[in-house]
């Protein structure tokens, strides 16, 4: 099941790249946001209007989602979670445009993301505990210290694993659903399930975000 | 040959039974949201955001089963070797 045409892999095949569709569909996504952002800072007023005023709501909303969940020491951790919000909230709609397929749609991207979210997770926790950091894999009871310690260690092994399958799933499948719908009745039938896309871009992008800082707080937290 | 025969009940089954589970469940959280969004009307914003990271925590198992539906399908790491057997017994 592949895409028929797309853009950017054609590009890459005039220019002669040897390089798999998804890496050249994130540097898109780069650059987009990297102008989004240019463009968004041209000018700052203190009344904001226009793209300023869009992006001043996006951002403090996640500021507001950043103290409501991580506390005060959180807004450390605003530019890393900041970027995984913006980063896959536009490549899960870049899926909706034909002759685009969405970076998030390829196993590779969201391992990448899914293990910068542990990587972070586990150097906080060191640099915020030192070596006591192990005693969050513990549990409460010390005797049961040896079993607990095997079920903490599964269950974090589990996280990036979650984390990667779910959005990879979700973006994957609409894909193919897209693709069916499409050989089958290319006339209307795609519309809702496009409308549908769009709802779970955005639901993907919030769960991957919120996860990311419930994890990144259970690593600042004391051990129960 | 049979192999494939297999496959394909294989994961036609697997995902009706994932998504036959999923449904149960993200059924039980609605009806939940729902209830508490009745008793409290003004509460539903909060209710409707743990509602939507409810549902999608319960779809991710919906979306395991998928991805392994998909691995059994289109990336079967035991194709090449059905398939040479195959070629063998023939020749």
């Amino acid at each position: 099941m592949t895409h028929p045409f797309l853009f950017l892999k054609w590009l890459g095949e005039q220019l002669h790249l040897e390089l798999g569709e998804h890496v050249l569909y994130t540097w898109f996504v780069m650059l987009v946001l990297i102008l989004l952002g240019f463009a968004a800072s041209r000018g700052i007023k203190m009344v904001p209007a226009g793209l300023q005023n869009f992006m001043e709501v996006v951002v403090s909303g996640i500021e507001n989602l950043i103290e409501e969940t991580m506390g005060h020491k959180g807004m450390a951790y605003f530019p890393l979670i900041a970027t995984f919000a913006l980063f896959i909230l536009v490549s899960n709609l870049i899926a909706l445009i034909p002759g685009f397929m969405p970076p998030t749609a390829n196993l590779n991207t969201n391992g990448a993301l899914a293990l910068t979210v542990f990587a972070m997770t586990h150097i906080v926790g060191f640099k915020e505990h030192g070596i006591s950091y192990l005693k969050h894999f513990m549990g409460p009871i010390l005797v049961l210290a040896p079993l607990m310690f095997i079920i903490e260690v599964i269950g974090h092994l589990a996280r990036p694993l979650s984390l990667s399958l779910r959005l990879f799933g979700n973006m994957y499948g609409h894909e193919i659903v897209l693709m069916i719908f499409l050989a089958l009745v290319p006339l209307l039938l795609p519309v809702p399930m496009m409308v549908m896309g769009v709802l779970v871009a955005c639901i993907q992008t919030f769960v991957f975000t919120l996860l990311a800082m419930i994890y990144i707080a259970g690593a600042l937290e004391e051990a129960h | 040959m049979q192999f494939f025969a297999w496959c394909m009940i294989a994961a036609g089954f697997g995902m009706a039974i994932g998504s036959f589970g999923t449904g149960l469940g993200q059924g039980l959280a609605i009806k939940s949201a729902v209830e508490g969004v009745a008793r409290n009307p003004g509460a539903s914003g909060k209710i409707l955001t743990t509602m939507m990271i409810g549902l999608a925590m319960i779809e991710s198992l919906a979306i395991y089963v998928f991805v392994v539906c998909m691995i059994i399908l289109f990336a079967n790491p035991f194709t090449e070797k059905v398939l040479g057997m195959a070629g063998q017994m023939t020749h």
